[in-house]
């Protein structure tokens, strides 16, 4: 019986959480969201209708994934994912996935994945471009050894501001299961320490590897001896 | 034969929303970085910080190597290299 922990319960967790649901039978789904449905979500957010606006997403998730998918057992959490719940939400979680919409949340996910060997695949998509890197702490690279830290507020501009492209969202959503399933399953996922990369608007992808950074304060706690994931 | 860039969504604003630009006669990533800063203002301070060294949460590849496990901005470009750039985003 294994357990995924969906963070974000947007354009990228609504995809992913239904792909994993209908790709691995049995697992335990936990959806993470601390928002409520808004009007503007609906054109992305699959499993949500009009009727759902002002509910707490990770509920509403809940419900509809238990109603797709005869046999899913869901569980909302309806919170925010930080140092101070990282690990009652980890604990007994076999795969992490990350699709929010914050750097500070993005960060906090690697670093508690890492220090609690928790495989992660952290998915993201602004505009017409896409990412997808997976981490096995203590084998390869992780978000850290990428970048070193989260911009400061107002660096870059976020989902809010820039848009997301909607179709490239049930794309990525898509990749992250797919990782998720490998590794609940025990393959190799294809994004180990390597970026990969949508460019939605000219409909190319390629990725590029992430070396370990021998110097990442993240890495530094899963010791590559010290492995949870074969 | 010049060096294609690849730009990023978050900074397309900057570059007259083109995805792809190019430079001729630069010899390594700064003189990209600087040729580039000069052409479309305020990507030099998205990509570099007041010290000049390329910011912690965006990332340039010369073809498929992380320049910071080369030398950086002083990576070396030849003719026909591409460099993409990568920042962190958050969207989902």
């Amino acid at each position: 019986m294994s357990t995924a922990v969906v963070l974000g319960m947007g354009g990228l967790g609504c995809p992913a959480a239904l792909a994993l649901a209908e790709q691995v039978p049995g697992v335990r789904l936990l959806l993470v969201d601390p928002d409520r449905v808004e009007r503007s979500n609906l054109s992305r957010q699959i499993l949500f209708t009009e009727a759902d606006v002002g509910a707490p997403k990770a509920e509403v998730a809940a419900r509809r994934l238990a109603r797709l998918v005869p046999g899913a057992r869901v569980e909302p959490r309806v919170l925010r994912f930080g140092p101070a719940s990282a690990s009652g939400l980890l604990d007994g979680c076999d795969v992490l996935l990350d699709g929010t919409d914050s750097f500070e949340t993005r960060f906090a996910a690697n670093d508690a994945a890492c220090a609690g060997r928790v495989p992660l695949v952290h998915g993201a998509v602004l505009g017409w471009d896409g990412q997808l890197l997976t981490v096995l702490p203590g084998q390869g690279s992780c978000l850290r050894c990428l970048f070193e830290e989260p911009p400061p507020p107002g660096a870059l501009p976020t989902c809010a501001e820039a848009g997301v492209a909607s179709p490239l969202c049930g794309v990525v959503g898509a990749a992250m299961a797919s990782e998720a399933a490998r590794i609940l399953l025990g393959e190799r996922p294809r994004s180990l320490a390597r970026l990969h990369r949508w460019d939605g608007l000219r409909g190319t992808e390629r990725d590029v590897p992430v070396p370990r950074d021998p110097h990442c304060p993240a890495c530094a706690l899963a010791p590559e001896a010290d492995l949870r994931h074969p | 034969m010049p060096v294609i860039v690849k730009i990023p969504a978050p900074l397309r604003p900057l570059t007259q929303g083109q995805s792809e630009v190019s430079v001729e006669n630069a010899a390594t990533v700064q003189a990209a970085v600087e040729d580039l800063s000069r052409r479309y203002p305020g990507l030099r301070e998205r990509l570099l910080d007041e010290k000049g060294a390329l910011r912690r949460y965006v990332n340039i590849f010369r073809n498929d190597e992380d320049i910071r496990h080369s030398k950086s901005l002083q990576t070396a470009l030849a003719e026909g290299d591409k460099l993409t750039i990568v920042p962190a985003i958050a969207g989902g």
